[in-house]
């Protein structure tokens, strides 16, 4: 193999620079000419009837621009696809009724901010207050309140049959049942969700936006405001982070633009920390309840689960994320025999939605804690049950995930040498534990709008554009496509250039979502480049009066295989071309749609990606028997993410994995009373610090993916997934105490229950 | 129970105040209600956006500018309280182009992500160091904890800040 000159190279972020300069735009950041800033009106109650929006008052606060309620949205239903129709059930605005706390009334733009908070007070909304509900069980009782016109509130169903789960339950040497508890997580990105608005005096509407997936804003914005996609820009400036929780359209989005519309200025939103906690997405609280049969042996023959999600008040990405969970349950471990079936609720409590893991995250924590219970059940060794059951390339999940590529044993097995497994588990220290969980992940999701596709420019100076659609969002995917785009056509990564994150530049991309961007934007990019590459050689060839075959590219020149000497550079070869009659512009074009199956919504099983990723987290706690606090103090991290195009990048995504996934499950608790979340800030909702992290050691375990770009897989929420178990299985190995529901709180060690504790 | 979700407090008729801000070594005069923050009038006065609000509270981090030598939370700073005070951000930091050893690490060592909190963790860690020469681990990690990152885990960045130390001792 020829060794790569940029991939693999733990380069340094091409817009570093930007960043840590404080140049870098993040959209509150920016300022137009003329903006007004808005602000949303929200119910103050979980269930409530709208009988009446007075808008008298606010109409006379000068410097008031404009004021909105749902009457003024054209199409005021949304959801995350347009592509499942069936399941868009949220307004804008209100209609008819609010459905949490938080749920938009009506919006106002004003000359400032202060003077729009002050407009929100002036808007007398006459509610007539409904009973309310918050447990996704009690949702489902006769006589509980319907939320949205669904028979018990069940907002989705997801049901998969594979095998035959009771024949399999008779075979089995053992059966047990375990139920556990995932809860709510915010995604805490460190920028609060943002927009700005504009039309022009043509129609056209340029909407900045923290999207994730500009192009998928773009199809939403243009349904729900009777717009053309045409007239439409969606920009997205740099990302402060978002995990999936600026993935779907939200309310400030489309607000933003009826106030400009109305208003014929420029409309900012910017939401505070407490809308972004209460008013945006959450991961989907779970309940799970897994009843597995297995062999003396350790081999797995059945699983039945049953899994209640709280949807919360709307859909949002919900009937997509409960299959999900019924799909990582099938894929890590190999199971003959599979049930499942998902619930999604309706509840007044605030919106699930998007979260990196996608549905994964909870159904890992079941899995992997129900694996050690089970290894314990038969005298066995946790690494051993795990390498007895584990998921190998060849095969095919329950769920029709055909793996191509897996190098989960090998993460196993280095994960558990790097820990010094063996002796720590035959030499117990008092009060510590070690644990062990994995994961599996996609590169990608068929939703039926997975794709992909890039443009690469050769500029008259002979560095390299890339025109993208994908967008980074920190996760370093700008620096990986340009790395790609460099190494295929031999040019140093500095003359390579990145532009899009703007739907009138870049063209289609279905963003960053489902671990999708190094692996189907870098196909897109390498295609693009590879169609420049043969464009340019075939100028050369000409020009040199050269066979195609025999030019290779080196450092952005041209040689004659076999001779020392350049023959001719990148500027020359694009001047070369564009000036000479009958030549043009050096333009490669790529895009990439997987092989594929588009997901089914009701069983949630179809081949969704083209290659899956794996990994295994070992980890080492230690317990204070006297406050019953959980100090995790090493992570062996052991990830098959295919070839590593940015080794930095990968650790660091790892990395970020270990934080969010110690967060949750650890400190981050969402404290809910009757829908309002009670501790919406940083200071009530614990994010690991500095101070908080254990020692790290990543394993890049590189399998070469057969379609990945240069074997590239997935990384950035697969690694989320074995954190949460690991750390409950390490607690267990230390305490005795097996704790089924996150987070693992110094409470819930001491057996302390929630009611004897003061107030906060 | 009512429900406010606020950043600000509602309009205010307070009497403007005129003060003198020096920031980055330049003198700005300017107008300002006494109730705005530095953040605010950094941000939206002198059109320096790299310090970030990221909660408005003092709980992130994200809004960290140097005054005097010290590193402290600009969004609940108000303006009038640094008159006359020497007040250093993000922006001030590179001189004509050259950066600082601290960027330079960040960009090496792959202490960004997303760059929200970047600026705050940079100056936060410049007045550590200016303040403390041989800085251990622990040492680092406590002077950094009350910047959050979501983002990387804070390896890379603790790292970065290592790097830049010791460079200092040699």
């Amino acid at each position: 193999m020829i060794p790569f000159s940029v991939i693999g190279k733990p380069v340094p972020r091409v817009e570093g620079r930007l960043k840590v300069t404080g140049e870098a735009k993040f959209c509150d950041d920016v300022v137009l000419p003329g903006m007004l800033y808005g602000r949303i009106l929200r119910s103050p109650h979980p269930h409530a009837r709208i009988l009446n929006i007075n808008l008298e008052k606010v109409k006379k606060l000068g410097g008031v621009r404009a004021v909105i309620t749902g009457k003024d949205v054209p199409n005021n239903k949304y959801g995350v696809y347009k592509l499942f129709p069936e399941t868009l059930d949220e307004s804008v605005l209100c209609l008819e009724k609010a459905r949490y706390i938080g749920d938009g009334v009506a919006a106002v733009a004003a000359v400032d901010e202060d003077l729009a908070q002050e407009a929100l007070g002036l808007i007398d909304v006459e509610y007539e207050i409904l009973p309310a509900v918050f447990d996704p069980e009690e949702a489902m009782n006769p006589g509980a309140p319907l939320i949205h016109d669904k028979p018990n509130n069940i907002a989705w169903e997801v049901h998969l049959e594979h095998g035959d789960v009771e024949k399999g339950f008779q075979e089995s040497d053992f059966v047990r049942e375990d139920e556990f508890v995932a809860p709510a997580q915010n995604h805490a990105a460190l920028e609060p969700h943002s927009a700005i608005a504009a039309f022009d005096r043509s129609g056209k509407l340029t909407l900045y936006s923290c999207a994730q997936s500009p192009y998928v804003v773009l199809q939403d914005l243009a349904f729900v405001l009777g717009l053309k996609p045409r007239d439409i820009r969606v920009v997205s400036p740099y990302i402060g982070g978002g995990f999936g929780g600026k993935y779907q359209i939200l309310p400030l989005d489309f607000c933003t633009a009826l106030l400009s519309r109305i208003s014929g200025r420029p409309v900012k939103i910017t939401y505070s920390r407490q809308e972004v906690f209460q008013c945006t997405r959450q991961r989907h609280p779970m309940r799970i309840r897994l009843k597995t049969g297995y062999n003396k042996d350790g081999t797995l023959v059945a699983k039945q689960c049953r899994t209640i999600g709280d949807n919360g008040a709307y859909n949002s990405s919900g009937p997509t994320i409960i299959g999900r969970a019924g799909a990582q349950l099938s894929m890590v471990y190999k199971v003959k025999h599979l049930e499942f079936r998902g619930l999604l609720v309706y509840t007044n409590s605030p919106v699930g939605g998007a979260f990196r893991g996608f549905g994964n995250m909870q159904a890992r924590f079941a899995d992997d804690s129900q694996m050690d219970m089970i290894a314990e059940d038969l005298h066995m060794d946790p690494v051993q049950i795990r390498l007895k059951n584990a998921r190998q390339a060849g095969e095919t999940s329950p769920h029709g995930w055909k793996v191509t590529s897996c190098g989960l044993t090998e993460c196993i097995q280095k994960a558990k040498e790097m820990a010094d497994w063996d002796a720590k588990k035959q030499k117990k220290v008092k009060n510590r534990g070690i644990g062990i969980a994995c994961n599996a992940y996609v590169s990608g999701v068929n939703a039926g709008h997975d794709a992909s596709s890039a443009f690469v420019k050769i500029e008259i100076d002979g560095t390299v554009t890339l025109i993208t659609g994908a967008t980074d969002i920190g996760q370093g995917s700008d620096t990986t496509l340009c790395q790609i785009v460099a190494e295929v056509l031999g040019v140093p990564l500095e003359n390579v250039r990145i532009m899009g994150h703007d739907t009138d530049v870049g063209p289609f991309d279905c963003g960053t979502v489902a671990s999708r961007v190094t692996f189907m934007a870098g196909k897109a990019a390498e295609g693009a480049a590879l169609d420049a590459k043969k464009q340019l050689i075939a100028r050369v060839s000409e020009l040199l009066e050269a066979r195609p075959e025999d030019l290779e590219i080196r450092g952005g020149r041209f040689y004659v295989k076999g001779m020392p000497h350049p023959r001719m550079s990148f500027a020359e070869a694009v001047r070369a071309s564009l000036y000479t009659k009958g030549g043009g512009l050096i333009l490669g074009r790529g895009a990439y749609n997987p092989n594929t199956e588009r997901l089914d919504l009701k069983t949630g099983a179809g081949n969704l990606s083209p290659s899956y990723s794996f990994g295994a987290q070992v980890v080492e706690v230690e317990v204070n028997p006297v406050t019953g606090r959980v100090k995790v103090l090493n992570v062996f991290a052991a990830h098959d993410c295919g070839v590593a195009i940015n080794p930095s990048s990968l650790e660091g995504q790892i990395e970020g994995s270990i934080a969010q996934g110690l967060g949750y499950a650890l400190t981050e608790d969402l404290l809910f009373e009757k829908g309002e979340i009670k501790n919406a800030s940083f200071f009530g909702y614990k994010i690991p610090t500095t101070l908080d992290m254990p020692h790290i050691e990543t394993i890049l375990v590189e399998t070469v993916d057969p379609e990945g770009p240069f074997g590239a897989k997935g990384v950035s929420e697969g690694t989320i997934l074995p954190l949460p178990p690991a750390i409950a299985n390490a607690v267990y190995d230390a305490t005795g105490i097996r704790v089924k529901e996150l987070p693992i709180t110094p409470e819930k060690i001491l057996g302390i229950s929630p009611s004897t504790l003061l107030p906060l | 129970m009512k429900c406010v979700y606020s950043k600000r407090k509602g309009s205010m008729t307070l009497e403007k105040k005129e003060i003198e801000l020096r920031v980055n070594g330049v003198p700005y005069q300017i107008r300002i209600a006494p109730h705005r923050t530095l953040l605010e009038v950094l941000r939206e006065e002198l059109f320096l956006t790299g310090a970030k609000e990221g909660c408005g509270m003092g709980d992130c981090g994200a809004c960290t500018v140097i005054v005097d030598g010290k590193p402290i939370l600009s969004c609940i700073t108000l303006a009038v309280e640094v008159a006359g005070k020497e007040v250093t951000t993000i922006e001030g930091l590179s001189r004509e182009g050259v950066l600082h050893p601290l960027q330079e690490a960040f960009m090496k060592h792959g202490a960004i992500q997303c760059g929200f909190c970047t600026p705050g963790m940079i100056l936060t860690s410049k007045a550590f160091l200016d303040e403390c020469d041989h800085p251990s681990e622990p040492e680092i990690r406590k002077a950094m904890a009350g910047n959050l990152c979501r983002c990387t885990g804070y390896v890379k960045i603790v790292k970065a800040i290592q790097r830049v130390a010791q460079n200092k001792e040699e």
